[in-house]
């Protein structure tokens, strides 16, 4: 990325107390005018792909054009994801704070003239009240985002996250800081303990009762112990852990080196999916700075503790995500979880007694340091305090990444702030928790978002996507789905995982394909449980929960695919027809032209038909008609 | 997509010796090459003292590693979940039937290389295909049509 | 000594045995196909799984790798294991049909055929992994190795290819509890060179 805003030179700026870091951090401010006019361009994945950095040029080019006054010329900083990816390429311009959405090439010219030079908004840009149509000037406003609580988001976005003088600026390291020179390491532990702080990644393990019990096998076995951040980001649907690292990377060096500070340890490892460059890209610029400060590495802060970390790139398998495949693979062998009846805790990394925490849970360590427990606990409910970044994806129209404090309604998430289903009807069901996870029917709406009612109603909160489902999406076909994605990812040791989802597949298989039986729901029901029981790790003995669930709650359609040959949703191909309404059909032939079978026939102008016979059921006729005549039942 | 950046001794002295590098290697060597052969595996093993057996292991055990030359032009699909509901498949399907091969498998003209993944973390682009690690978002069998097109003549 | 139950006998064991080796030692039967004592236990095929209880809280383990402790109360043949070893043999009398090993031991659960399609009507291997283990462990060797994963798991030298590596010693197929890897041995063996015209000496 880039920044043009720097006035602060980091050479032999080597801090030694928080003293220092104060010093720095007033002279950051000092020399920043918070009246300058700034463009924030979002480069989070979503923006960057719709555009953002060709909207940069563009505004670059049309400064220069223009050629603003050297008075006025504004910074433009790139940040990490705003969050609200289905409105990208988002850019906002401070300090007036005007928030313009779906920004191209071709707007630059406008905002330089409009906003820059006369200050004001350029309406059409803005984002509109989906309700009463009224523009929303600033971000603040948008009901997408004044119904979120963003704690641990709160500086990405705001800041150049490859600029360790933003995050300063912010009051970055000042837990650490705080921590050094105030507090003893089993002091650390005990705020952590007492904000109750539950695991991000998963099964919702008290993240202070790790570190207890990480204290407790370094009594018996000594040091080393090892921390380490659990980068591998694995459930489909899920980028909270990839923004948290690509837009905020210190939040989550500073939480490690909390840890660190807090077990004694001397080396970490930050485990990181290869499928995120950027994300690898940001951690290792910001521990460069982070290194060049004095903040990790050798003597951090003058203080006698020393701690530095390095980057693992994963290399493509979700079962890493397990921690003690997680750990196998750190030591460069292929990921297979250990068959060990023992807590990694005690023998982790190297055999070492390792704390292994996810990339969220890390994030939220500096914010209990800095803010207290007590004004932790204050967010969310009293079992699952704080809040959860959720990444709402799917059937729902404001598709993006939201913060909202635990045990918040599932329906608020879904309704209120991802502005329901595109087309206004309720929603089918949300699947939470990834491949582990399940799916919610509506019906269930009102459930509190928290570790414990999502575990109650069969789901868990997993890693946090929330998949919105409409009545277009099959039941079987998300299990499939799922139990698909596994038996790819498997690692294959042990037999009822490596056979029983192939398996449990090839029966949903039959049920597409309309060939299921009422003895098949036993097996599936019966299999699943043998599954659950006897599989090595928790992929395996969480991977029947798809199914389950939908059983639960689905069952009506299941039973249509197997009584009345029909799937309601009008996905299983074995089961469905695509059909030209002559009504609709213009004879534009579009779909005629890209119909891989060549079957849709008709006279020019005139309505076409689909030879059933021949049709695939790809589905390419619907998608490429532009007066929604295709239809499928 | 190959970058031969780096000679494969220079590679393998960017790390210790040992085994817990056995995968950086492996991701570097990719990386210069495209691939990693059986000659380079054969350095990586007498550089990290790891059997040749575990490390054709580990290279087949990470869907990340290949081990025979790749296309000039790289396609991953991603199959995510909000993928998956928005067609995802589609695309995949109509790759096949274009380039005539399985995922995963090259083009005869070593033009294209075809795989699906596990979520890129895009979502809100969805159905999302990268080519060559550019995202492309909303992907139509009619938008890939002209991509792949545009490809295959340079 | 530690002292707990196993299906309502009082046991004792030695630290650091396993549920499986103590269970053994007293002669209660628990099916093993990928257990042998000259290797590292894996956990891999779960036949071996028992039940712990205590109260209303019970929980299936892989006794071949739970360490003994003091009062666990073990059961080694109730519903929720039956269930899940006549599931494992089901699948494994689909995916290595040809196994009369398996065939006699899916009998003793009663289970004569499988719901599932047999695919491969030769296969005879189960991917217990005791071959690789043995050829690590014991020989010292590391000729073959496990290769790719999941369904696409395999047992296999470098590339799939003969191998030099392999001094045809033969402990992989002793060990095999099928005779899997009797017919692959061919696969994994590279006869050298200079080997050819005098096969018997060395």
């Amino acid at each position: 990325m880039f920044n043009e805003s720097t006035a602060v030179n980091l050479e032999n700026r080597r801090l030694t107390s928080h003293a220092q870091l104060n010093e720095l951090r007033d002279h950051i401010l000092a020399s920043r005018d918070p009246d300058r006019l700034e463009v924030v361009v979002c480069h989070g994945t979503g923006c960057f792909a719709n555009g953002s950095p060709k909207v940069v040029e563009a505004l670059k080019s049309a400064l220069d054009e223009k050629g603003v006054d050297a008075k006025v010329m504004p910074g433009i900083k790139a940040t990490g994801c705003h969050g609200f990816c289905s409105r990208g390429p988002l850019v906002i311009v401070k300090p007036h704070g005007y928030f313009y959405q779906k920004v191209a090439p071709k707007d630059a010219e406008e905002i330089v003239e409009q906003t820059l030079i006369e200050g004001k908004p350029v309406e059409r840009l803005l984002y509109k009240d989906p309700k009463t149509g009224d523009p929303i000037l600033t971000e603040e406003e948008i009901p997408f985002y004044n119904l979120q609580e963003r704690v641990v988001l709160h500086n990405i976005g705001k800041i150049d996250p490859t600029d360790i003088t933003d995050t300063i600026a912010a009051g970055g390291y000042q837990a650490l800081a705080k921590a050094i020179s105030t507090m003893t390491p089993e002091q650390v532990v005990a705020e952590i303990e007492k904000s109750k702080l539950r695991g991000r990644g998963g099964a919702g393990f008290p993240t202070g009762r790790k570190w207890r019990s990480a204290l407790a096998a370094i009594e018996k076995k000594g040091r080393p112990v090892y921390v380490v951040v659990n980068g591998d980001e694995g459930d489909p649907g899920a980028f909270m852990d990839r923004t948290i690292m690509e837009g905020d990377p210190h939040a989550v060096l500073e939480g490690l080196i909390l840890g660190a500070y807090a077990l004694g340890a001397e080396h970490g490892y930050l485990y990181v999916r290869s499928e995120y460059p950027l994300a690898i890209r940001h951690l290792e610029i910001a521990m460069a700075q982070a290194r060049e400060l004095g903040l990790l590495g050798e003597n951090i802060l003058d203080s006698g503790f020393s701690f530095d970390a390095r980057i693992n790139r994963g290399a493509g398998a979700f079962v890493c995500g397990e921690s003690t495949a997680l750990f196998t693979s750190i030591e460069g062998k292929p990921g297979n979880p250990r068959p060990k009846y023992v807590r990694s805790v005690e023998e982790g990394l190297w055999g070492r007694p390792t704390v292994l925490n996810n990339v969220e849970t890390w994030a939220n360590v500096p914010l209990i340091i800095d803010k207290g427990a007590d004004w932790y606990t204050g967010v969310g409910v009293s079992h699952s305090t704080g809040t959860k970044v959720f990444s709402l994806v799917g059937k729902v129209n404001n598709v993006g990444l939201v913060e909202v404090p635990m045990g918040i309604p599932l329906d608020k998430i879904i309704e209120e702030i991802g502005g329901g289903v595109p087309g206004g009807q309720p929603f089918k069901a949300v699947q939470t928790g990834g491949p582990s996870g399940g799916c919610i029917p509506y019906s269930l709406k009102d459930t509190p978002v928290d570790f414990d009612s999502l575990t109650e109603v069969g789901s868990m909160m997993g890693s946090g996507g929330m998949i919105v489902m409409d009545d277009r999406d099959c039941v079987v076909d998300v299990g499939r789905y799922f139990l698909r994605f596994l038996e790819e990812e498997s690692c294959g040791k042990c037999i009822p995982c490596r056979l029983g989802l192939i398996r449990m597949r090839g029966i949903l298989d039959d049920f597409s394909a309309g060939k299921g039986t009422q003895q098949d729901i036993e097996d599936l029901m019966s299999l699943s449980q043998a599954i659950q029981d006897g599989a090595l790790c928790a992929l395996g003995t969480s991977a029947p929960n798809p199914v389950l669930t939908t059983l639960r709650y689905f069952k009506d359609e299941y039973i249509a695919h197997i009584e009345a040959h029909k799937c309601p949703a009008g996905v299983c191909k074995d089961l469905i027809t695509y059909t030209i309404d002559p009504d609709k059909c213009t004879g534009c032939r579009s779909c005629a032209r890209q119909c891989p079978q060549g079957c849709i026939r008709g006279e020019k102008k005139k309505p076409h038909v689909i030879d059933t016979e021949q049709c695939i059921r790809c589905g390419i006729c619907m998608e490429t008609c532009k007066f929604d005549a295709v239809y499928v039942e | 997509m190959t970058t031969q950046e780096a000679s494969i001794d220079e590679i393998l002295e960017r790390y210790p010796g040992s085994p817990e590098y056995l995968i950086f290697l492996l991701q570097d060597v990719q990386k210069s090459y495209g691939y990693i052969s059986p000659d380079s595996m054969q350095l990586i093993c007498d550089r990290t003292g790891v059997p040749e057996s575990q490390v054709y292991s580990v290279a087949t055990f990470y869907q990340s590693f290949r081990l025979e030359p790749q296309g000039e032009h790289d396609i991953k699909v991603c199959l995510g979940t909000a993928c998956h509901l928005k067609g995802g498949q589609r695309i995949m399907d109509e790759l096949k039937r274009r380039l005539q091969v399985e995922p995963g498998e090259t083009t005869p003209d070593m033009k294209f290389t075809y795989t699906s993944v596990n979520c890129v973390g895009a979502c809100a682009l969805a159905p999302v295909v990268v080519i060559d690690d550019e995202y492309y978002p909303s992907t139509t069998v009619k938008k890939l049509e002209k991509q792949i097109k545009a490809l295959s003549q340079d | 000594m530690i002292t707990f139950q196993i299906d309502n006998h009082t046991v004792q064991a030695k630290a650091g045995w396993t549920v499986l080796e103590t269970a053994r030692h007293y002669g209660f039967e628990i099916p093993t196909l990928c257990h042998h004592e000259a290797v590292t236990p894996s956990g891999a095929c779960r036949l071996c799984m028992v039940e712990l209880r205590d109260g209303d809280w019970s929980k299936l383990v892989a006794s071949c790798i739970y360490p003994v402790a003091e009062g666990i109360n073990v059961h080694t043949d109730t519903e929720r294991i039956r269930n899940v070893r006549r599931w494992i043999l089901e699948m494994l009398l689909s995916e290595c049909p040809a196994s009369k090993q398996i065939q006699d031991l899916a009998a003793r659960y009663g289970l004569k055929q499988t719901r599932f399609a047999i695919e491969n009507p030769d296969e005879e291997c189960m991917l217990c992994g005791l071959c690789t283990r043995v050829c690590e462990e014991v020989v010292g060797l590391a000729a073959i190795s496990t290769v790719d994963r999941g369904v696409h798991k395999k047992v296999g030298a470098p590339f799939l290819r003969p191998t030099e590596v392999c001094v045809a010693c033969g402990c992989c197929v002793t060990i095999c509890p099928t005779n899997a890897m009797q017919s692959r041995i061919d696969a994994v063996r590279r006869v050298p060179a200079t080997a050819v015209t005098a096969p018997t000496s060395k």
